[in-house]
């Protein structure tokens, strides 16, 4: 029955993934722009494009190109960026980082605050407490991430000087730090040098922040909810005659209970983070994925668009079966038997 | 429910309607985040539809002497790059959000409870592929989906909303299809299967009522994240183009200007934010009052 299960998730997994490189696959072949003469120009003679266009295999049948395409991406090749000249591959595993701390950063905020705030929320329900709590949420929800990085760039580092400006260090300290991670926070530290350490952090900081007000919204309200769900359950009015404490009846009994959706909705809000993070990194020129694949946008660059897109969606959806595995652990209900 | 509402005994159907509907009226008034949202909604579509009158400039107008102007008497709420008065190129601006807003809706909704409901009722193989093609677009993030479609079709408006409406269609899917389950083997169902009515009348005639009132509120919950994918598309210059005024390129443009002219890009986001959390507070009192799973 395990081994069944287990196949089950692969297969799903696999047609998931299948379905995202068809879809990239798909896309790639709509646009209008000819991919021949992207790359060799349209100045080029009869011959040239001829030859470009049967290596880049264009003369074969549809699904022998999709296959091809299959193939590429399982070797991890992603194609040749137009732009940049590289590998996507390469353009995207020097991006990642950037994205990758940006992100956690703000889910560590998102969770840190956003949790708390949802089960005080639930618990005094309809107080000025749970009003107060819901309207942060709901303008978290109602707002345009990079109209907000706007106005906060424009308060915080124009106007009061609190923080740096766009970019991801000091160009002072660009090519001082030594890579290890490829995060920066991180890798400053390591090398000790506090200086670098206080640039990367003013410069963080406020996308960061913004980011992980964006989260803490969502899991918030959905923390809330799940838990006043939870609170009206028997087992909890129970515990209540028993004489067990308001907070360990909120974090022992109901809690726990709670967890399994609450841990579903950390890992969308993680999988969101990396869609805010297109638009915060556009506006806070953070050298992410996001500004890469903007910037590929304008330059027609489709291997590299697609490439990002491809990665994003991934990324998704393997943390999403990844939440999937560690359920048994949070909850034995959801264990095989 | 007052106690004025239970004691009216309606003596025909359609009485018993009216009744009913007053009855979901007054409860909807009385809560406040319907009524809150419901206003600024309604202020969208009155912006919208009278631009024309309320506007004080053209919206196209360039005029580069008066270029970058704080709000004042002349310009309520000053002008942009190009001179343009930003308080009409808002109202005018309101057109487009609800365009969009609109056709997304009119496309994806429908779409996507097909999609549900056949999965749901058919069952076997056919809802397994069906709802693996859901997951499937499920799985890319809406705007980063929408972002690299709307690269390969070309920019523009149109190409804008079919994007986010093909981002769009799986939460209907869901849903419908979760309704479709429970309602499979009910007994109304089973009576009218049993009266020989077929499977596509069935679907429609008894399933697809039932989910309206659910897809109607993610409908309305879902117009604010339309809004701001938009907005988002529009900020980064794939949605509407120029010189159209539409909100989330205003701010696009304005984003030059942020540090000596904040009006420009500040007006519209509040634009933006106002109408999506009218949305938001809308959906969410339509839920509290239509979904009795909600109900305190």
């Amino acid at each position: 029955m395990k081994a069944f299960a287990f196949l089950r998730g692969v297969t799903t997994l696999v047609i998931t993934l299948a379905g995202l490189l068809f879809i990239t696959f798909v896309i790639g072949r709509v646009m209008p722009i000819d991919p021949v003469v992207a790359v060799v120009g349209d100045k080029a003679s009869q011959e040239t494009y001829a030859r470009a266009r049967e290596e880049m295999g264009l003369d074969k049948p549809i699904w022998v190109q999709f296959g091809r395409y299959i193939e590429g991406v399982a070797r991890g090749d992603l194609g040749q960026s137009s732009s940049s000249g590289q590998p996507v591959v390469e353009d995207i595993a020097r991006a990642f980082p950037a994205t990758l701390e940006l992100s956690v950063f703000a889910i560590v905020i998102g969770v840190l605050v956003g949790l708390p705030l949802g089960v005080y929320a639930a618990h005094r329900r309809n107080t000025w407490f749970d009003h107060a709590a819901r309207f942060m949420s709901l303008f978290g929800y109602s707002t345009p991430v990079f109209w907000l990085g706007l106005i906060a760039l424009l308060i915080f580092y124009a106007q009061l000087g609190w923080t740096s400006g766009p970019g991801r260090i000091g160009t002072a300290y660009r090519y001082t730090v030594q890579e290890w991670s490829g995060l920066l926070l991180i890798d400053t530290l390591r090398s000790g040098d506090w200086n670098a350490f206080r640039s990367a952090f003013s410069h963080i900081i406020l996308p960061g922040l913004l980011l992980g007000y964006f989260s803490l919204a969502y899991i918030a309200r959905m923390t809330r909810n799940f838990m006043i769900e939870e609170l009206n359950k028997e087992y909890v009015t129970m515990a209540r005659i028993k004489g067990a404490s308001e907070t360990r009846i909120l974090w022992r009994h109901a809690f726990p209970n709670a967890l399994v959706p609450v841990v579903t909705v950390i890992a969308l809000s993680f999988g969101h983070l990396l869609e805010g993070a297109v638009l915060t990194e556009t506006v806070f020129a953070w050298p992410g994925l996001g500004l890469y694949i903007t910037k590929s946008l304008f330059s027609a660059d489709m291997p590299a668009v697609l490439g990002g897109t491809l990665v994003v969606g991934v990324c998704f959806v393997l943390l999403n079966k990844a939440t999937e595995l560690i359920y048994p652990f949070l909850d034995p209900r959801t264990r095989a038997r | 429910m007052s106690a004025a509402a239970d004691s009216l005994i309606p003596n025909s159907r359609r009485e018993a309607r009216l009744i009913q509907l007053r009855i979901g009226l007054r409860r909807v008034l009385r809560n406040p985040s319907t009524l809150v949202g419901g206003i600024l909604v309604l202020l969208l579509l009155v912006m919208a539809a009278l631009a024309p009158l309320l506007a004080t400039h053209d919206p196209m107008a360039q005029s580069l002497v008066d270029r970058l102007t704080p709000p004042g008497a002349q310009h309520w709420l000053g002008t942009d790059q190009l001179g343009r008065d930003i308080y009409s190129r808002l109202l005018y601006g309101a057109q487009p959000t609800l365009m969009i807003v609109i056709l997304v809706i009119a496309f994806s909704a429908p779409l996507g409870l097909i999609i549900g409901m056949v999965a749901g009722y058919m069952g076997g193989w056919v809802e397994s592929a069906l709802m693996r093609l859901t997951d499937i677009f499920m799985a890319f993030p809406r705007l980063i989906l929408a972002l690299a479609l709307v690269s390969a079709l070309k920019p523009g408006l149109t190409n804008a909303v079919i994007a986010i409406a093909i981002t769009a269609w799986p939460s209907y899917a869901r849903l419908a299809r979760a309704e479709t389950l429970a309602l499979r083997h009910a007994d109304f169902v089973e009576a009218a299967r049993g009266l020989g009515q077929t499977g596509t009348r069935i679907v429609i005639g008894q399933i697809l009522p039932l989910c309206l009132s659910s897809a109607a509120i993610r409908a309305t919950l879902d117009m604010a994240g339309i809004i701001l994918t938009a907005a988002g598309l529009g900020f980064l210059g794939l949605g509407a183009q120029p010189p159209m005024a539409e909100w989330g390129a205003m701010i696009g443009t304005g984003r030059d200007h942020i540090f000596d002219a904040w009006w420009v890009a500040a007006v519209p986001g509040i634009a933006i934010l106002l109408v999506s959390l009218g949305f938001n507070l809308l959906g969410d009192g339509l839920r509290d009052v239509l979904d009795p799973k909600h109900h305190d």
